[in-house]
């Protein structure tokens, strides 16, 4: 009846991250396989519950924004450096690169700042890999399945104090945009013409927060 | 006049999440100290809070140290990435000491919450997470 001790949460490793360079068979990764089944089946779960577009993307949202909280004080712990990120700018870049690295073994593509308004940035990445296996067919037209994500990025910021409103959307890639060869291409698999910019808005308060710090 | 007991609070966005009153002179549990002094403590931690916000955006650091001081006792803060705020009153231990526990405690919380059925910002009823919570006091607090 009694649980051995050592099967308690409490007591197992918190899975560090081995060296950043090299070893790609790390211990905290999962087989590209068994997400993919999984997640097919968490859109399918979603697209039969939901009535419209707008709503299965919220409901995508929604399931990944508790794993944004989660993914948030996992990512700092492992960082070693026990600091918060107080900051607009270095929010962005900690989603970017750590939470982006421990979650898909690799940086963001990019991260700009939109011209028009000085309250979005966007995130660019060009092989995200929740769509990676996902067509969208043509009655759900603009359906991005890498709302799961935005939900995780909206997650990461609004646990630090950064509250945002994150959206996924579906970009053609232009010609000779993306020169790089893919990093985890698999094979047979066609070069991707869409690339995923997740759009952050920050709310009014948290721009002000950070302009009174600035000085 | 036995040592007085210390006071760990968890306090999340709206409510606190976790609450412990542990002795770490003697190991067991003793309630000589009274009530009084008891409701008295979480006064003291909870009237802290206001000092913890207004310190939290002026530091990039987790442990933010003695944020108040009433009488003999003091109120050590450690936030986290969430900005979850972990609050320890004792009466005057040393800063490594304090911050020695607040990392440990800080290693057991991501544990407790990387457990799917845990959901963020919600009461800690896990007994396994208060059963090491009051060892880790016992540990560097006595």
């Amino acid at each position: 009846m009694s649980r051995n001790a050592s099967n308690n949460i409490l007591d197992r490793p918190l899975g560090f991250r081995a060296t950043p360079a090299g070893r790609s068979s790390d211990v905290s990764s999962v087989s590209l396989s068994a997400f993919a089944y999984v997640y097919s089946e968490l859109v399918q779960y979603h697209q039969g519950r939901a009535a419209s577009i707008s709503e299965l993307e919220r409901r995508l949202e929604s399931a990944g924004y508790g794993v944004g909280l989660k993914v948030l004080e996992c990512v700092a712990y492992r960082g070693k450096e026990m600091k918060r990120e107080t900051r607009l700018m270095s929010i962005l870049h900690f989603v970017s690169s750590s939470v982006w690295k421990s979650l898909f073994g690799k940086s963001a593509d990019s991260l700009e700042r939109s011209i028009d308004n000085q309250d979005e940035f966007m995130i660019v990445d060009y092989e995200p890999i929740t769509s990676t296996f996902v067509s969208v067919p043509q009655d759900l037209g603009q359906l991005s399945a890498d709302a799961y994500v935005s939900g995780i990025i909206a997650g990461v910021l609004d646990g630090a104090g950064f509250s945002a409103r994150v959206t996924a959307h579906n970009v053609q890639v232009e010609e000779g945009e993306n020169s790089r060869p893919p990093t985890n291409a698999t094979p047979g698999m066609p070069r991707r013409t869409e690339k995923a910019v997740f759009l952050v808005k920050f709310s009014p308060e948290v721009l002000e927060r950070d302009a009174t710090l600035e000085r | 006049m036995a040592a007085v007991p210390v006071l760990f609070v968890i306090v999340g966005k709206n409510e606190p999440l976790y609450e412990a009153e542990i002795d770490t002179s003697t190991g067991i549990h003793s309630s000589s100290s009274g009530d009084l002094s008891t409701r008295q403590n979480y006064f003291v931690l909870h009237s802290a809070l206001d000092l913890v916000e207004k310190s939290a955006w002026t530091t990039n650091s987790m442990y933010l140290r003695v944020v108040d001081k009433v009488n003999h006792q003091q109120v050590s803060t450690f936030l986290t990435a969430a900005n979850v705020k972990f609050m320890l009153l004792h009466s005057g231990k040393g800063e490594e000491v304090v911050k020695n526990f607040f990392n440990e405690v800080y290693q057991y919380y991501v544990k407790l919450s990387m457990n799917p059925f845990y959901k963020f910002d919600t009461p800690i009823s896990s007994k396994a997470f208060d059963t090491r919570v009051r060892a880790a006091a016992r540990a560097y607090l006595s």
